[in-house]
């Protein structure tokens, strides 16, 4: 990006773009021009560990899957090598392109530019530039890799050995205010390490793996699990230490660590490699990104964001998802994704739709009642396939196989002049089903199905045979024996195809209006975006007001007013006319799905029937009520929130205390709930920096296990400790204890707790304790997943479709979750993830009709015997049962089926069938597997041995 | 190897196992994502995984070499991990030599016992509901209950006796016999062979003739 002018809604922005000196829509991807270029050089990728042709494909699930041509291009640098363009039989090599320059007019703009790991050879300590061995969590996670420098085996550098013994080193580059370090915290790595060492010892059972960290901040959804399963492996430590690189052994090139624990004091141990987490540095081209973007970044360089609304940047029309947030982890950079789409979308909608044009097919020849007509076209894929299978012969086979009236060659299926034959062909030879024995099926299908579209044929009379992936690449070496295996594949193909059938994908109106479940921060954010882009909500809401539990947080520790905030967005929801919020309101019906849900709601002494399109379910979350510390029995003792609600009040006993106590984790973290609830630890330092403010004299203790003061509220932590708060560490198995005292007439709380360090018990006499009770899910969750028909999670939160990829979205379709009911969450993750889901409805309701696939199960009834075999089978609920007059009979809704088939794996009695992978499609393809004359040759070869 | 697709492994069948080795396959491969990684929200692998371990008992049970269906969980970025299951697999079925030899049976008792395999596979998908789901989906807990002796005792009473009776009822197909010569056929303990001849005629499945002393299919 080289400028960018105007405002917010009409932006010009001038884009360079770098020469690819290959034309994208000429490259096949079949990757000839790498096995021919002669220029090895550093493979970025893989972390320059391994090399990568000057022309390559940058990675193997590159999109587009299309070369580019380095700068260290022997061409390029002096003109002297164009192998690559002698051997590409597309002609995609063109060595004359030049930067583009590109104007674009758009509305808004979404700044996505992620992080740069930290580069730990910035300092000597850590030892990056000096010794082979040790590497940074990125190289490591490439040498995980299948795909990485070694094809998934861990090497060392010095000596290409296996690692036995690996240590890692947390918070490098993290926590730490020293110069070139950053002073915030990742929040990442602790988990990413925990991974990692999974799959160390999933490649080596053996291997010995330890590490050095300080905090385990395992404050992520399940993460405290993940965290017990790593800490468990055979053969692993995880040490509490500060930790340092002291050198290296001559002789094998092992690496020497030095740390210190409490009962052995300083000791230095070797390891055959060491791994440096690294933490997330804003990216690196953040100043420039600011200037010219003219938007303003904090002193940690990340995109200066409030946090009332953490994807607005500073310059109206500018938003910003992902990490350059701020440090994230993949959910929240996935929702914050959707969410600036969603903010894009409130300001765009007058144009929503504008640009796209209807494609227009023939209409659908009626082919059913015909015999099969196969056509069979074979690609050369340039010289990909023809150099290894012998095309001709391959042709000339096909043309002995049942059904095939007709097969020929081409040199590329994919070519748009190719496609334009298929199609022709097609209609002049009354062809009804098609293979295209080519590439796999991944990137093409859906250009071959169009094809058969254009000739007027159902869409799903085609099958690839794959003989470039699964036999010639594959088989360079051996030509014969792949000729032969292209002709099975193709023969295999040509079975299946004989018994496809013509599959309608039938359109389902989508109901516009969005039901929004919960009038806390996120339900009211969500049902604002949604009705801004031009929707009815429908906000349900059970207790008598909006605002829900933040009604009882004052502040964040961003600084944002949250009561004030929360005003203004309470008065938006009842100024807004597309927004009818329901008080009281309980919902006593969900009927319906995707696109057409009709919800029953009882508000304020009437029923209400709500008919609508998605679903977002933000019902918030309680508050544990401790039954331990004296809660509840004691008038100085407080939760967290409550002190919160004191403080704003001007409570004078707890703001003119003496002296404070918290303990943390008190509900969560234990054998009966285990998980963290994630913002006790920010709303202990907020509150301890509050009461500093207003009583500097305060002493102040926080007894913790973990500080997860994750992100930039490392800051805070810092701050408070500086300020004289004392943070003293509690094991579970040793957790304070807490009485109520009476000494010289003075009322106290003694808590009593063992000091990490000296190994003493502690004696601390509060005025006031105050306790992190969890956060728990909300009372009524089961009765909400099971009217919605959506599923919960171990620790009875919602369960999202996908923990990283799809964290809005539920299995079931159509309903969306935001808020605290998916996890605990601070006040802007809230809200983020607020605008995460109203962008994933708006994906739907925006859309007149949604497309069901037509590879979806269905029920041949004179077969079923109503076992429910396949009702249990199916998690997306899709199949039930009817009254038909032969009894009870399994249906499908074809709307919710995704087309897995495991039902027609489970069915008894074969009534239940997967449309396009039917058992006789499958079969067919099974049986053509082994041709008779195989198995003959076979026997015979046995018999001679014999 | 040859390739077919299917959209998820769960819908590999078990009909479709036997049917390829009674096509006279010599080894057949699952490959299926990565197990807790699906990609859809079913975990259908996981089915894979059990019906992989049914079969591979089944083909024990009737004498051939279970370490013939192999099963590999892998994602679409790890074709080389895909290569080398190949390599090591082709390597392993080619050592063996074609379906039978190595097992000392020839190609017309592998068939018929496959046939008989074939013919329990609604049994089979019944019995998988109705006795070896696993109810927690993670490896640990399918190796422990696939490996477990109680499972081997469980297999044994849901499919031996339905192994052997599959078999006399496919023998009875061709022609009446008497219980001695199913005895012999199937080299099966004579009192067995009668204690299941008196179960499937009370099941109405075969009819006793007394004057030839043979049974024959009841419906024939």
């Amino acid at each position: 990006m080289e400028t960018i002018e105007g405002q917010k809604g009409d932006f010009q922005v001038s884009v360079k773009t770098r020469p690819r000196y290959i034309i994208e829509d000429k490259c096949t991807g079949c990757t000839t021009c790498m096995e021919y270029c002669p220029v090895e050089y550093p493979d970025a990728f893989n972390q320059g560990i391994s090399t990568n042709k000057a022309v390559h494909v940058y990675f193997s699930q590159a999109i587009p899957l299309v070369a580019y041509i380095d700068d260290s291009c022997l061409y390029l640098s002096e003109k002297k090598c164009d192998i690559c363009h002698g051997v590409c039989k597309t002609g995609a090599i063109d060595f004359r392109q030049t930067p583009t320059r590109t104007r674009i007019n758009v509305g808004a703009v979404i700044l996505s530019s992620g992080i740069t790991p930290f580069d730990p050879s910035v300092k000597e300590e850590y030892g990056y530039s000096h010794y082979d061995n040790v590497v940074t969590s990125m190289d490591y996670e490439r040498l995980l890799s299948s795909t990485g420098p070694y094809e998934g085996k861990v090497l060392r550098a010095s000596d290409k050995q296996h690692p036995k013994n690996v240590a890692w080193i947390q918070c490098v580059g993290s926590r730490r205010v020293t110069e070139k370090d950053n002073s915030y915290c990742s929040g990442v790595c602790c988990t990413y390490t925990q991974k990692q060492l999974i799959l160390t010892k999933e490649h080596d059972m053996d291997a010995q793996c330890t590490v050095f960290h300080n905090d385990i901040r395992s404050f992520g959804k399940d993460f405290e699990r993940y965290f017990q399963r790593a800490e468990a492996l055979p053969d692993t430590r995880f040490i509490r230490s500060y930790a340092s690189i002291a050198g290296e052994n001559p002789e094998n090139k092992n690496i020497r660590v030095k740390y210190a624990t409490s009962d052995e004091g300083v000791k230095e141990e070797e390891f055959d490699m060491v791994v440096l987490s690294v933490g997330l540095n804003p990216p690196r081209a953040y100043k420039e990104i600011a200037e010219k973007f003219g938007i303003d970044v904090n002193a940690h360089g990340f995109c200066d964001i409030d946090s009332s609304n953490p994807v607005q940047t500073s310059r109206p029309g500018i938003f910003v998802s992902g990490a350059f947030q701020g440090p994230t982890d993949i959910p929240e950079s996935v929702f914050t994704a959707s969410g600036a789409g969603s903010r894009t979308g409130e300001m765009l909608n007058f144009r929503r739709g504008k640009l796209s044009r209807e494609r227009v097919y023939p209409e659908e020849r009626d082919v059913s009642a015909e015999e099969p007509r196969i056509g069979v076209f074979v690609c050369h894929c340039g010289a990909n396939i023809s150099s290894v299978v012998n095309v001709p012969s391959t042709v000339e086979y096909a043309k002995t196989l049942p059904h095939v009236v007709y097969a020929t060659e081409q040199i590329f299926s994919c070519a748009t002049n190719s496609a334009k034959e298929i199609t022709d062909l097609a209609v002049e030879k009354g062809l009804n089903r098609v293979v295209i024995a080519a590439c796999s099926p991944r990137t093409l299908e859906p250009l071959f199905r169009d094809t058969l579209r254009e000739a007027g044929l159902n869409q799903y009379y085609l099958d690839m045979a794959n003989i470039r992936e699964h036999c010639s690449w594959v088989h360079a070496r051996q030509k014969e024996e792949a000729t032969q295996k292209a002709q099975d594949i193709m023969r295999m193909s040509v079975a299946r195809a004989a018994h496809l059938e013509p599959l309608k994908e039938f359109d389902l109106p989508v109901n516009k209006t969005a039901l929004v479940v919960g009038g806390g921060i996120a339900g009211m954010t969500c049902a604002l975006s949604i009705a801004a882009q031009g929707h009815e909500v429908e906000l349900v809401e059970k207790s008598k007001d909006l605002g829900g539990m933040v009604r009882r947080i004052h502040s964040t520790l961003e600084g944002l007013d949250v009561q004030t905030y929360l005003d203004d967005l309470i008065a938006s929801v009842y100024k807004n006319p597309r927004i009818h919020v329901s008080h009281e309101a309980e919902i006593t019906d969900v009927a319906g799905y995707l696109g057409n849900f009709t919800t029953t709601v009882q508000t304020e002494g009437r029923t209400k029937t709500i008919k609508h399109g998605a679903s977002v379910l933000a019902i918030g979350a309680d508050m544990y009520k401790p039954a331990e510390y004296l809660y509840g029995e004691n008038d100085a003792v407080f939760t967290h929130l409550e002190i919160g609600e004191q403080i704003a009040k001007g409570n004078e006993a707890v703001v003119n205390a003496q002296s404070l106590v918290m303990i943390q984790c008190v509900g969560s973290r234990n054998e009966e709930f285990n998980y963290c609830s994630r913002v006790c630890c920010g709303h202990a330092v907020k509150n301890a920096l509050k009461l500093k403010e207003k009583n500097p004299d305060m002493r102040i203790y926080v007894l913790f296990r973990d500080m997860r003061t994750y992100g930039f509220k490392e800051d805070a932590y810092r701050k408070a400790s500086e300020l004289g708060v004392q943070f003293i560490r509690y094991t579970p198995e040793d957790p304070p204890e807490v009485e109520a005292v009476s000494e010289n007439g003075s009322d106290m709380i003694r808590v009593t707790v063992t000091d990490p360090i000296l190994g003493q018990r502690l004696e601390l006499d509060a005025d006031i304790l105050s306790l992190a009770a969890a956060v728990r899910p909300p009372a009524s969750i089961q009765e909400i997943a099971g009217l919605f028909k959506v599923t919960l999670s171990p620790d009875d939160f919602f369960k999202e479709a996908h923990v990283k990829l799809k964290p809005v979205e539920f299995a079931a379709d159509g309903v969306f979750l935001c808020g605290t009911a998916h996890y605990p969450k601070h006040v802007p993750e809230s809200i983020n993830q607020a605008y995460g889901a109203a962008g994933r409805a708006i994906t739907l309701l925006s859309h007149d009709t949604v497309v069901a696939s037509g590879s979806v199960a269905k029920v041949d009834e004179y077969a079923c015997v109503s076992c429910g075999a396949c009702i249990t089978a199916c998690t997306y609920d899709a199949i039930e049962f009817h009254d038909t007059t032969k009894g009870k009979k399994a249906i499908v809704n074809p709307i919710l089926c995704k087309g897995d088939g495991l039902c027609n794996a489970k069915c008894p009695t074969n009534a239940i069938v997967l449309k396009h992978f039917t058992n006789e499609a499958l079969c067919g393809q099974i049986d053509a597997a082994v041709t008779a004359e195989d198995i003959m040759e076979q026997m015979d070869a046995v018999l001679e041995e014999a | 190897m040859r390739l077919i697709r299917v959209m998820c492994s769960g819908r590999v069948d078990l009909e479709f196992i036997f049917r390829a080795f009674a096509n006279g396959e010599d080894g057949v491969f699952i490959g299926g994502c990565k197990l807790d990684e699906c990609n859809y929200v079913t975990h259908g692998n996981y089915d894979a995984l059990a019906n992989t371990y049914m079969a591979k008992r089944i083909l024990a049970h009737i004498g051939l070499n279970p370490d013939r269906l192999r099963i590999e969980f892998m994602s679409g970025a790890d074709g080389n991990l895909l290569a080398r299951y190949t390599d090591e697999f082709a390597k392993q079925i080619r050592e063996m030599g074609p379906l039978g030899t190595s097992e000392g049976m020839d190609s017309e008792e592998v068939r018929f016992k496959l046939a008989a395999a074939r013919n329990l596979v609604p049994f089979m998908r019944l019995a998988e509901r109705e006795k070896l789901r696993v109810p927690v989906k993670s490896k640990q807990a399918y190796t422990r209950f696939f490996d477990s002796p109680d499972t081997d005792r469980l297999f044994d009473s849901l499919f031996s006796d339905k192994l052997a009776v599959s078999q006399i009822l496919l023998l009875l197909a061709e022609k009446p016999l008497s219980t001695t010569e199913i005895s012999r056929q199937l080299d099966l303990n004579p009192s067995d062979v009668s204690r299941h001849m008196i179960t499937s005629s009370r099941h109405g499945m075969v009819m006793y003739d007394t004057a030839s002393n043979c049974y024959s299919l009841a419906r024939a």
